[in-house]
């Protein structure tokens, strides 16, 4: 497979990995893994699969990229965990997420690896709403997005504009430290604290959203309240833990 | 008042019988059926002896002291799910973490000849 543009060379040295959680994707992963490769050429590209009922891991080995199965279900946090775990054991200094319903447009990647290979950059978001607030997904997660915007901004000292994005890169820093606490449920916004706490940095890069693939959100706007309350208290628990340690 | 208590009663004595079942049958491990016992037999007392049931009716306030009984019920069984919720909590934690080793190690297993991705 030859790519169709210049390739970032971090990513043509094998030093940057695209990981990309699934379950359940088995319409959508095969071209997201298709897209990637066409883009990038055959770099490493790592599917952690939790627990799917479909075809989801067949399709992306038939298109000879990598599987982490998870023996049973573990909910994205934890199977991302896993996936930053072996990420970092390989030794990856860069590592991209994606989603695998197709909604990334991997043409981005490269921006994301610009960004979190500056120095004193150890995370990067790919966000939605860098230039302008359209482009909601739905109008309680516009009004959730405000709410969580309103809520970190104190606790991370700077504003953030799409706090909930999938769409993150790591350098080997971030990575060491997702790779022994990530947050279970509901990541991102944890995650964002998490690295906070260790007075890590992190930007944001404009990327654009593409409609699903296929299937169907896992959030559905019944578990949307559920979501406020437990990443909120997530995030409250996280302070509360670190401060405590550093007293002792 | 008495039937409240003899109810009460019978429902510990229930308990621990059930329990006894289960541990013979090896359904419950010997650590998580001890809060069960203690539980049941902390019911046990308070209906056998309702004379601290009536004193702590008053020092509480509370009228009526079959009221006391529940709410000292409702107290028990609390501590214990309140105990398991933390049981279950270890016990996922450690899962989790094992899962995941186990998906690694089989990674790295079936992809022992590259060493990398
Ligand atoms: N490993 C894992 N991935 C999940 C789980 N739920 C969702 N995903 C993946 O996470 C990504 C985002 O999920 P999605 O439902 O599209 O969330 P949304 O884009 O935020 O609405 C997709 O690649 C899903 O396959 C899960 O329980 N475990
Ligand atoms: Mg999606």
């Amino acid at each position: 497979m030859t790519p169709s543009a210049p390739v970032h060379p971090l990513l043509e040295a094998g030093r940057a990995l695209i990981l990309i959680p699934a379950r359940n994707e088995e319409e959508a992963i095969g071209g997201v893994v298709d897209e990637v490769y066409a883009l990038f050429g055959k770099i490493p590209v790592l599917v952690i699969d939790d627990g799917s009922h479909d075809s989801t891991a067949a399709i992306v080995k038939g298109r000879g990229a990598r599987v982490l199965r998870l023996p049973h279900h573990l909910g994205l946090g934890g199977a991302l965990q896993a996936g930053y775990r072996l990420a970092f054991e390989l030794g990856f200094e860069y590592v991209v997420r994606i989603d695998g319903d197709g909604q990334h447009d991997p043409r981005f990647i490269t921006d994301m690896i610009n960004a979190v290979a500056q120095p004193g950059v150890q995370m990067v978001i790919g966000s939605r709403f860098v230039a302008s607030d359209d482009g909601y997904t739905s109008f309680l997660r516009g009004l959730g997005i405000r709410l969580f915007r309103a809520f970190l901004r104190p606790i991370l000292g700077k504003p953030v504009r799409d706090p909930t994005s999938g769409y993150v890169a790591v350098n080997r820093e971030a990575l060491e430290v997702f790779s022994k606490s990530f947050p279970l449920e509901y990541p991102e916004i944890e995650a964002l604290v998490v690295l906070r706490r260790r007075a890590f940095h992190f930007i944001e890069v404009p990327v654009s959203i593409r409609p699903r693939r296929a299937g169907r959100s896992t959030i559905t706007a019944l578990k949307s309240v559920y979501y406020l309350v437990h990443v909120m208290l997530g995030v409250l628990v996280n302070i509360l833990i670190f401060d405590r340690r550093r007293w002792r | 008042m008495d039937r409240l208590l003899l109810l009460t009663t019978l429902i510990a004595a229930g308990l621990i019988v059930t329990v006894l079942v289960s541990l013979r049958r090896a359904h419950i491990r010997v650590e998580y059926s001890v809060s069960w016992l203690i539980a049941a037999v902390i019911l046990l007392l308070l209906a056998q002896l309702p004379e601290p049931l009536r004193w702590f009716a008053s020092w509480a306030g509370i009228q009526d002291p079959p009221t006391v009984l529940l709410f000292l019920v409702a107290g028990v069984f609390l501590v214990v799910f309140y105990r398991f919720s933390i049981i279950i909590s270890h016990l996922r934690d450690a899962n989790i973490a094992l899962a995941q080793r186990v998906a690694i190690l089989e990674f790295r297993l079936e992809n022992v000849e590259d060493g990398r991705l």
